[in-house]
């Protein structure tokens, strides 16, 4: 059989399990065996299985072992990586955990499942010095407000109709995890100002102006969004700042 | 602003002839903080192909103090399809940014229509497959700018139309595209095993001249169908004694080479995989030292 085909054949049998064993490949015995080839079928599913295990920690905790498996047993049998760069695998997690039935009534797990994706993306984002709160200093006060930021790689924004953050962070370290005070909404910056990850929860507000500013609005039309609603962009501005969500400005 | 900090003053790259072990995130610290008298490290190409962060900061600190072994996993060398051309530049990239000491692949194939299928994959061994692999490997030669070595793989089938011996087909690649070979002694007991070849015997016509690093590692168990012991290429468990038996007498005919200690999955503690570096490293210092007393005995 050319070289293709063998491939071909063995291809469509490791992805799709009714298929039988290949006749082309053999065991001891000079024939095809079935608990031979399983152990590729077994090896796909378990290696990219433990790639989403550890891709999304609290998730797999809030729902327990097992569950977790059988979500992303399900996820993998559809979704095979589109490279071999496993620490992208998985992005899609998140939006196939809120079409998984069985979890349907956990309505905060594909939320905290997108926290965790955004946290990971971070993690690997490329390298880049956060502005200081001194680099706004040589500013001309009157040019502030048209000013344009550039944002860190390592930046995600997030919003959710849960307190998804809240319940993340709860989840952090091994302690026994305690629920969150009041059930509301929630955003959250994901960031990178050195080394490390930090997930801040952003105040009423905070949301918009940062998604507008990231939109590339000067720093006047995303402050006339907060002015609409009477807050006071002035401490949403040192915040984003502070979190190391800034690059540069123009 | 420049982000990329110049790299530090580095170790130089050459592996030396002992043990290293695979690098895990969980280590790191205490590799950091110990420096542990280690050969050098080994990882996996494709856990570091991330744009920045932790994990390039950390394996700067690392590099800089331990020469490293590039080892990638998802090249797919051994498939019929074209190379990845984007995938070999990531290669390269990482190639020049960390100076590893060696770079090895597997003779094995992972990438197809259906996407990445993160296992390394069998393949049969005929003129049409030979060609293919060379061309590969010479291609992966070139985008590197360095020799690359090729690594024996453990099998669970063979293939009907084979017609080469899997010893020769490899020495064959590296007559052929100039590469040396990593030698996987787990693989050899595992594959011997799963087809009833001689593990001996299939040392003994290893191309062993052109090897230029050897792996050991633990298999876990199971059955066929027919009831014949299957070993899996688990890298979960301690090294066997019957590949130990079987480094032994490589490293008696050959001698000492960079020998990693491959435990990739329930991964021990630093003090357990360092453990196991040092009898690899004091299973050489008595073959090497015996092997000394035994040609004095022969000159006397």
């Amino acid at each position: 059989m050319p070289f293709e085909a063998t491939i071909n054949e063995f291809v469509e049998a490791l992805t799709e399990p009714s298929r039988p064993t290949p006749a082309q490949t053999l065991g001891r015995e000079g024939r095809p065996d079935a608990r031979r080839f399983a152990v590729y079928r077994n090896n796909v599913a378990v290696g990219l299985i433990a790639a989403l295990e550890m891709r999304y920690p609290v998730t797999r905790r809030l729902v327990g072992d097992a569950f977790f498996r059988a979500m992303a047993r399900a996820f993998v049998a559809a979704n095979k990586p589109g490279s071999p760069v496993l620490i992208l695998y998985g992005a899609e997690f998140p939006a196939f955990v809120g079409t998984f039935e069985p979890a349907r009534e956990i309505a905060y797990l594909p939320e905290v499942a997108r926290l965790e994706n955004a946290w990971v993306e971070s993690y690997h984002s490329a390298e880049a010095v956060p502005l200081e709160l001194s680099d706004l200093a040589a500013i001309d006060p009157e040019r502030l407000g048209e000013i344009v930021f550039g944002f860190h790689p390592a930046v995600r924004l997030l919003r959710f109709a849960h307190p998804a953050a809240s319940i993340w962070a709860a989840h952090q370290g091994p302690g026994e995890p305690v629920p969150p005070e009041g059930w509301r909404s929630e955003d959250a910056l994901v960031a990178r100002p050195h080394a490390d990850v930090v997930v801040t929860i952003l105040p009423p507000g905070g949301y918009d102006f940062a998604a507008a500013l990231m939109a590339g609005d000067p720093i006047a039309e995303a402050a006339s969004l907060l002015a609409g609603e009477g807050v006071d962009p002035g401490p949403h501005l040192v915040g984003l700042i502070e979190a190391g969500a800034v690059f540069g400005f123009r | 602003m420049s982000p990329q900090p110049h790299a530090p003053t580095r170790i130089a790259a050459p592996l030396p002839a002992r043990a290293g072990v695979g690098l895990k995130p969980e280590h790191i610290d205490a590799i950091l903080i110990e420096q542990p008298d280690v050969g050098f490290f080994e990882i996996h190409a494709e856990n570091y192909m991330g744009d920045g962060g932790p994990p390039h900061r950390r394996l700067e600190a690392v590099r800089a103090l331990y020469p490293l072994s590039l080892h990638g996993i998802g090249l797919s060398i051994g498939s019929p399809r074209p190379l990845d051309r984007e995938h070999l530049m990531r290669l390269a990239a990482l190639a020049s940014r960390y100076e590893p000491g060696l770079f090895s692949e597997h003779l094995a194939w992972s990438t197809h229509d259906r996407g990445f299928l993160n296992d390394l994959l069998p393949l049969p061994y005929t003129e049409e497959t030979l060609a293919v692999v060379c061309a590969h490997i010479d291609e992966t030669q070139e985008a590197l700018g360095q020799r690359m070595l090729l690594e024996n793989p453990s099998t669970y089938v063979r293939f009907a139309e084979s017609s080469i011996p899997e010893t020769e087909f490899l020495a064959e690649i590296a007559r052929r595209t100039g590469c040396g070979l990593l030698l996987d002694v787990n693989n050899v007991e595992v594959s011997a095993t799963n087809h009833g070849f001689d593990a001996i015997a299939y040392l003994d016509a290893f191309p062993v001249e052109v090897v230029g690093e050897i792996h050991v590692a633990g298999y876990a168990e199971a059955e066929d169908e027919a009831g014949h012991r299957l070993l899996i290429d688990a890298h979960d468990s301690p090294v066997r004694a019957g590949v130990w038996a079987l480094y032994e007498r490589l490293v008696t005919h050959i001698g000492a080479l960079p020998t990693l200690i491959e435990w990739d999955n329930e991964t021990p503690d630093w003090p357990t995989l360092h453990a196991e570096a040092r009898r690899a490293d004091r299973l050489v210092a008595e073959v090497l030292a015996s092997r000394k007393a035994e040609v004095f005995r022969h000159a006397v």
